[in-house]
C-alpha cells in the first residue's frame, strides 16, 4: 500500500504544484523517489511531530496541499492536539498518512501498533478518514481526495497487501463497496482486514453460507444510507477491523443500527480493548487476537443465526 | 471589551499592545485592502489568550469593524476569547492552546521562501509559552532552514499562569538560549517604540527573535506586574480608574 501511495502521490505532484510532502524523519526506502523528483516540495522536519503538524498547517494556510507521512501513532497520537487544532479547527488541506494499521509492525510492540487511531480521528470535527483495504482502493481514494477541502487521515497498512478488487470503478470516496452478495450474513470490513474478510467469505461459501462482503474504506463521512440499507435486509451483521472494538468501524456501524430502531444480530470483531504483550510478526499477533480463523457463527452470536 | 464582557487575560493583552502597534502601524505590510493578498506580511499570535489586543489592533486598522469589539466574549458574540480565523478577517491562524503558533509561522515562512516577492512572517509567543516543547521544535527547524523571513517576538513579561516565569521554569539566559539555537537575537524594552522599530528594521540572514521586556498589565498601575490580572476583570471603579490613568498618559 505504501508503494502504491507514493507512486500515486508522485503522479499527482507532477500535475499539481501545490502538493508538498513532510515527514518527521520516516519513510526510508519509500519516500526517496518523491524527494528526488520534487526536492523543493519535500521536507524532513526531524523527529518532532508536534512541530511537523504545525508546519504543515502553516504551509497549507499558504496554499499548499500537504501530506505528512509517518507511522500511525506518531502522526496521530503524539501530535493529537496539533491535529485537532492546527489541522481540523483551522480546516487546512493537510493529509495525514499513517503507516502500520493495527499490528502491522508486529514484533516492534504496542508503541508502534495502532488500535486507537480511527477512534480518535473520528471524534474530530472536519476530519475525513479513509482506510483503504488494498492497493487499488489506496490509489483510487488518494486520487479522489487529494484536493478536497479540510484535513484527511489516510490509514495504510504497509506493503505486500494483495489486490482484492478486480477493478477500481466501484470505489468512490464516502461510498461503501459490496464485493460479494450473499443472503445469510453481512460482513463489513475496513482497512487491512479486507483481505481476511474476503478469505472468510470464500471459506463460508464452501460451507454453504452466503455472505455479503462490504469494504468500508471511508470511515468518515460514513456511508450511512448504505448501512441503513444493510440493516433493512434483516440479516446478521459482523464488522471486522484490526482496531479496538471501541470507537472504530464496529462502533460507527453500531451507532447507526442503534438509531435505526431495528433489532438485528450484530457483532464487532476487532481487538478487545487490550495492548498486545505478545512478541511475534503481524500474522502471529493476529492469531493471538483471533483475527486469522473465521469465527464459529453460533459461538460468536451465542445462538444459531442461520 | 474586557470590562464589558467580564473576561480575563487583560494583563497578558496589555503587555503586547505596544508591540502590536509597532507591527501593524510601522513594520508590517498589512492594511484594510491587502489583508487577504497572498503577498501580505502575516502575523500569528501564538499566545492567543491576548486576543483582545489583536482584535483592537485589527479594528484600529479597519480590518475588522469597530463594532465587533462589542461582540467580544459575549453571548451571540463574534470574537471568541481565543482566536478563530474562520470568520474573522485578519486573524491568520486559529490558536489558543500554547505552543502552536510558532510552528504554523515556520510553515508559512517556508512557503513564502518559495514565493517571489512574498511577505514576511511574524509571530508573538509568551515567555511562559516557551515551556512548551513544540516551541523549541519550531525554533530548531527555523534556524536549520535559515528562515530569514521569520521574526518571533517573545513577550517577556515574566509572569505566567500560576507563578513568576523564572520561578516556574527559568528562561535565563534567554538571549543565549535563542542564540545557541541559531537565531539572530535582539533584546529591547517592549514598550519603547523606537527600540522596537530599530529591532524590527535590523536585517537578518537567519530567523530573528526580539526578546521584548514587557510589563504584564502595562499602563494601569494597579494591574502592572500582578499575576491576578491574568484572570480578573475590572469592576466599575477599577475600570474608571484604569481609563483615567490611560487618558492621563496620553
Amino acid at each position: 500500500m505504501r508503494t502504491t501511495f507514493i507512486e500515486t502521490l508522485i503522479d499527482l505532484a507532477e500535475k499539481d504544484e501545490r502538493i508538498f510532502l513532510l515527514t518527521p524523519d520516516m519513510g526510508y526506502s519509500v519516500l526517496e523517489p518523491f524527494r528526488e523528483k520534487f526536492p523543493s516540495r519535500f521536507l524532513n522536519t526531524g523527529i518532532a511531530e508536534q512541530n511537523t503538524i504545525g508546519v504543515a498547517a502553516g504551509l497549507a494556510k499558504s496554499g499548499k496541499i500537504v501530506y505528512v507521512y509517518s507511522i500511525i501513532p506518531f502522526v496521530t497520537m503524539r501530535c493529537f492536539e496539533q491535529v485537532r487544532l492546527d489541522l481540523a479547527y483551522n480546516n487546512t488541506q493537510v493529509r495525514l498518512v499513517g503507516i502500520g494499521a493495527g499490528m502491522t509492525y508486529g514484533p516492534l510492540g504496542p508503541t508502534h501498533h495502532a488500535y486507537e487511531d480511527i477512534a480518535i480521528m473520528r471524534a474530530i470535527p472536519n476530519m475525513k478518514i479513509i482506510c483503504p483495504g488494498d492497493p487499488i482502493e489506496t490509489k483510487e481514494l488518494v486520487c479522489q481526495t487529494y484536493d478536497m477541502d479540510g484535513p484527511l487521515y489516510i490509514r495504510l497498512a504497509k506493503n505486500g497487501e494483495p489486490n482484492i478488487h478486480k477493478n477500481s470503478s466501484d470505489i468512490k470516496f464516502g461510498k461503501a463497496v459490496e464485493l460479494n452478495n450473499g443472503n445469510d450474513l453481512i460482513l463489513v470490513t475496513t482497512s487491512n482486514m479486507l483481505e481476511t474478510g474476503n478469505i472468510w467469505v470464500e471459506e463460508w461459501k464452501k460451507e454453504g453460507v452466503n455472505v455479503t462482503l462490504v469494504s468500508m474504506h471511508t470511515i468518515k463521512p460514513l456511508d450511512q444510507k448504505f448501512i441503513e440499507k444493510l440493516i433493512s435486509r434483516k440479516l446478521p451483521i459482523i464488522t471486522l477491523e484490526e482496531h479496538n472494538v471501541i470507537g472504530g468501524l464496529g462502533s460507527a456501524v453500531a451507532e447507526i443500527i442503534a438509531e435505526s430502531g431495528c433489532t438485528i444480530p450484530f457483532k464487532r470483531i476487532g481487538i478487545n480493548d487490550e495492548f498486545s504483550h505478545y512478541v511475534g510478526n503481524h500474522t502471529f499477533q493476529r492469531k493471538k487476537f483471533n483475527l486469522i480463523k473465521k469465527p464459529n457463527l453460533d459461538t460468536l452470536f451465542k445462538k444459531s443465526i442461520l | 471589551m474586557i470590562y464589558a464582557s467580564q473576561s480575563s487575560h487583560i494583563g497578558a493583552a496589555l503587555s503586547i499592545v505596544d508591540i502590536l502597534v509597532v507591527l501593524y502601524f510601522h513594520t508590517m505590510n498589512i492594511d484594510s485592502k491587502n489583508y487577504s493578498n497572498i503577498l501580505r506580511d502575516k502575523f500569528v499570535l501564538s499566545k492567543a489568550h491576548a486576543s483582545s489586543a489583536l482584535y483592537s489592533t485589527l479594528a484600529e486598522k479597519e480590518i475588522i469593524p469597530l463594532e465587533y469589539l462589542e461582540k467580544y466574549y459575549v453571548d451571540d458574540g463574534i470574537l471568541p476569547g481565543h482566536l478563530d480565523s474562520t470568520f474573522i478577517p485578519g486573524v491568520e491562524f486559529s490558536a489558543g492552546s500554547l505552543g502552536h503558533g510558532l510552528s504554523a509561522a515556520v510553515g508559512m515562512a517556508i512557503a513564502n521562501l518559495q514565493l517571489p516577492h512574498s511577505g514576511k512572517i511574524f509571530t508573538l509567543v509568551g515567555d511562559g509559552e516557551c515551556n512548551e516543547g513544540s516551541i523549541w521544535e519550531g525554533i530548531m527547524l527555523a534556524s536549520h532552514l535559515k528562515l530569514s523571513n521569520l521574526t518571533a517576538i517573545v513577550d517577556y513579561n515574566k509572569i505566567q499562569s500560576f507563578g513568576m516565569t523564572n520561578d516556574v521554569i527559568n528562561q535565563e539566559p534567554i538571549v543565549d538560549r535563542w542564540k545557541s539555537f541559531g537565531w539572530d537575537v535582539f533584546e529591547v524594552d517592549g514598550h519603547d517604540f523606537l527600540q522596537l522599530i530599530t529591532a524590527f528594521n535590523q536585517p537578518h540572514s537567519k530567523p530573528k527573535v526580539i526578546i521584548a521586556h514587557t510589563v504584564k498589565g502595562k499602563g494601569v498601575s494597579f494591574m502592572e506586574n500582578k499575576l491576578e490580572w491574568h484572570y480578573k476583570s475590572p469592576n466599575q471603579e477599577q475600570y474608571d480608574l484604569a481609563i483615567n490613568e490611560i487618558d492621563d498618559q496620553n
